[in-house]
């Protein structure tokens, strides 16, 4: 550049000014056109988002727990805490168990300590939103989880889209939350309402036959109606039984005198009791107390964790239930009897299926996080999204890219008699394993539409 | 279509769930009456008699001495909070009043729920209650037959009480006009003391009794609150005849419209309390000027 060929006589001659300028215009478009293409390119994939980058920039990155602690789920609450709890600490110390579910750990996820935030929900959707608010606010977390109740599942969901922040829901057995209030920043690990029906449906009609008249107890929600609906649906399609009366209480019923009168003065010869946690204890005893049991037969879809410790072995000795977990698969499972051991020798007795639930999506979003080397969310939801097999506690999983449901075993237990029990937490035996793929709905069954990732 | 048998059930049912609701709102009602202050902590009180209670017949494996144990202990508390902290409120305004109420029921609560946890208790009736006695029209839990008995035997009592005796005559008084009684040489005091410890007192009865039916839990009391509110309300507030009849009409309303569709039992039972409002704002035996 510092040389200049002499014009021709026929082409004007450039003044050095022109050459200035030129070249500084070449200059500044080079410089601009760089400065704009890294523009570009974090505009496309990492910009600021929800918590993002802030969330992950300290040492310690923080997960919000939205979780009943009193009322009505209190008891399960309590259980899945335990749960998330220990799976942190597992990630922390790079446990040999989470090792196993989430082999690129080490001592945090990404370099980063893994904290747990807590606070009570009360199984009440604003409540739990306030909670995750205020987490947000003041540590700026990365995940959030608890539910309990799909009341605030669907609600913490709708807040997960909308602030743009993972969430994971701990019980939730609602059809909806993976359904038609499924979001892109939510994914279910657990079992829920119609794999429950799917899964029990049949060994009901292998056992009792067909054509027969069931009464149902539905939590006035939408885990309730759902689940309801689809135990249901499989009973009266595939089998010809008749719903001669469905009993819809409220959340918290403590008394279930007048619904248990009107299925009473039913000719119900099966008492299905869709209803949860507290209201699952109180309104199997009363049926108990109202001569409903045994004269009709009962059965839990959606098993609630601690049942049969609280109304005794007497009332749920033969009753069929669906869950995601029973402690004694430890038998059969490695992954699930080092589970077994670690949280009985930390907290003094065996898991039920909330613990190991929310355990197990701990461990999943660890994984994803770790795999996909980010914690910029969009990373972490196409990491699930690929649907790979991962492992869980009960063998091999998936999560399914439309719906961001974890395809898993459903578990089919039945409660043992007293005299059957081998320990006094040997409540139920396993019956069946059901594979998650034969009783999960189609991907666009229950109207799911994710959204936007960003 | 009624069915027959049903509705007879449920009428009988509503019976009995409104004799206990008339029990605890009777403890509520004379404690507004008399004091002026509306006890938030009413619900947890109830909830305090239930594991009383528990506790009692942990050790003793006596129904009765549940109860005794239940009832008095309730009363202690009562007699207690009364003397140390509801005093110093009669002069506040009433949203004072419902704050510390209100403070002192999530004290209760969660001081149980630290000590006992939230795993629900079972305090099982005694064995010659246990089963089910047929009725001809329905067979019915025989303990809930024995509860019926039970509560309206107390309601008997508390009746007797408060328009038999000296006692009562002074406490009916002061709800219609302390500051009269008060000038007449009676110690107004002592006997507010001894209203709220019997208010508190009913409440831990009907939780002890009332614990065999739904087994207990920290939070066994919120629901009830809001219920007996709403008898109070339909009653007549400071009325005891007002909290037996509210009693019953909450509990034939939640139970007979549990028939047609038991997701409104709840929401007639507030339609019911709205009319009342609308109609007769010091509700169905309340005078106005006891409010």
């Amino acid at each position: 550049m510092s040389k200049f060929t002499l014009p021709q006589e026929t082409t004007p001659p450039i003044s050095r000014r022109d050459v200035l300028y030129r070249g500084a215009g070449i200059a500044g478009t080079a410089l601009l056109g760089n400065f704009a293409g890294v523009q570009w390119a974090y505009a496309e994939d990492k910009s600021a988002i929800g918590t993002w980058p802030a969330g992950s920039q300290g040492d310690t990155v923080y997960i919000g727990a939205a979780v009943p602690l009193t009322g009505t789920y209190a008891a399960q609450g309590e259980d899945e805490l335990k749960g998330w709890q220990l799976a942190v600490e597992h990630i922390n110390t790079n446990h040999e168990l989470m090792k196993k579910l989430a082999p690129k750990i080490d001592k945090g996820v990404l370099g980063k300590k893994v904290e747990l935030l807590s606070a009570d929900s009360a199984a009440k959707p604003n409540q739990g939103v306030q909670v995750q608010q205020t987490f947000i606010n003041q540590k700026k977390i990365i995940l959030m989880t608890g539910s309990t109740s799909s009341a605030v599942a669907v609600a913490l969901n709708k807040f997960a889209q909308r602030e743009k922040i993972l969430y994971m829901p701990g019980i939730s057995g609602s059809n909806d939350t993976t359904g038609k209030d499924c979001v892109r920043y939510g994914f279910r690990q657990g079992f829920y309402g119609e794999m429950a029906a799917n899964a029990i449906g049949p060994i009901l009609v292998k056992t009792f036959g067909k054509n027969r008249k069931a009464a149902f107890m539905t939590p006035d929600y939408t885990y309730g109606h759902t689940t309801t609906k689809s135990v249901e649906d499989y009973l009266t399609k595939n089998a010809g039984w008749t719903v001669v009366t469905n009993q819809v209480s409220p959340l918290g019923t403590q008394d279930f005198s007048q619904y248990l009168t009107n299925i009473m003065n039913s000719d119900a010869e099966f008492l299905i009791n869709v209803n949860w946690g507290r209201d699952a204890v109180l309104s199997t005893q009363q049926a108990k107390q109202f001569g409903l049991i045994p004269k009709m037969t009962l059965v839990l879809p959606y098993q609630i964790p601690f049942i049969a410790k609280e109304a005794g072995p007497d009332l749920t000795a033969g009753v069929f239930a669906a869950t995601d977990f029973w402690w004694t698969l430890e038998d059969k499972y490695p992954l699930a009897k080092m589970f077994v051991d670690a949280f009985r020798q930390k907290h003094g007795y065996r898991p039920e299926w909330g613990a190991e639930n929310a355990y197990v999506s701990f461990a999943h979003w660890a994984r994803m996080v770790t795999q996909a080397g980010s914690f910029y969310p969009p990373d972490v939801i196409r990491q699930f999204e690929k649907g790979e097999t991962i492992p869980s506690l009960l063998g091999d999983v998936h999560y399914r890219p439309q719906d961001h449901q974890c395809v898993r075993p459903v578990v089919i237990v039945r409660g043992k008699a007293k005299k059957d029990m081998k320990n006094n937490e040997d409540f139920w035996e396993v019956v069946e394993i059901v594979p998650g793929d034969t009783v999960i709905q189609p991907p666009d069954a229950f109207g799911c539409k994710p959204g936007d990732y960003t | 279509m009624i069915n027959w048998a049903n509705f007879i059930s449920q009428c009988f049912n509503g019976l009995v769930l409104g004799a206990l609701l008339a029990l605890i709102s009777s403890g509520l009602t004379i404690i507004y009456g008399t004091l002026g202050v509306l006890n938030l902590a009413h619900g947890a009180m109830f909830m305090l008699g239930g594991y009383a209670g528990w506790v009692a017949w942990s050790y003793s494996g006596s129904f009765l001495v549940a109860i005794l144990a239940g009832s008095l202990f309730v009363m202690l508390v009562g007699l207690l909070t009364e003397r140390l902290i509801i005093r110093y409120f009669y002069a506040r305004p009433p949203e004072d009043q419902l704050l510390v109420t209100f403070g002192l029921g999530i004290v209760f609560v969660e001081a149980v729920r630290f000590f006992f946890g939230s795993l629900s208790k079972r305090l099982p009736p005694p064995d010659a209650l246990v089963g089910i006695t047929p009725l001809g029209f329905m067979m019915y839990p025989t303990y809930r037959l024995a509860l019926l008995g039970i509560v309206a035997a107390a309601l008997v009592l508390l009746y007797f009480v408060l328009y038999r005796t000296r006692i009562g005559m002074i406490v009916r008084a002061g709800i219609e006009d302390a500051t009269m009684v008060s000038s007449l040489g009676i110690n107004v005091y002592r006997i507010f003391m001894l209203v709220f410890g019997i208010g508190a007192m009913a409440a831990g009865f009907a939780g002890v009794v009332n614990a065999p039916v739904v087994a207990i839990a920290p939070d066994v009391g919120d629901a009830i609150l809001v219920q007996t509110f709403v008898v109070v309300v339909i009653g007549g507030v400071g009325s005891f005849p007002g909290a037996v009849l509210g009693g019953l009409i909450a509990g034939e309303i939640i139970s007979i419209t549990s028939m047609f569709n038991p997701a409104y039992s709840y929401v007639m039972l507030f339609v019911a309390m709205t009319l009342v409002l609308v109609l007769r704002p010091h509700g169905l035996l309340g005078t106005a000027s006891r409010e």
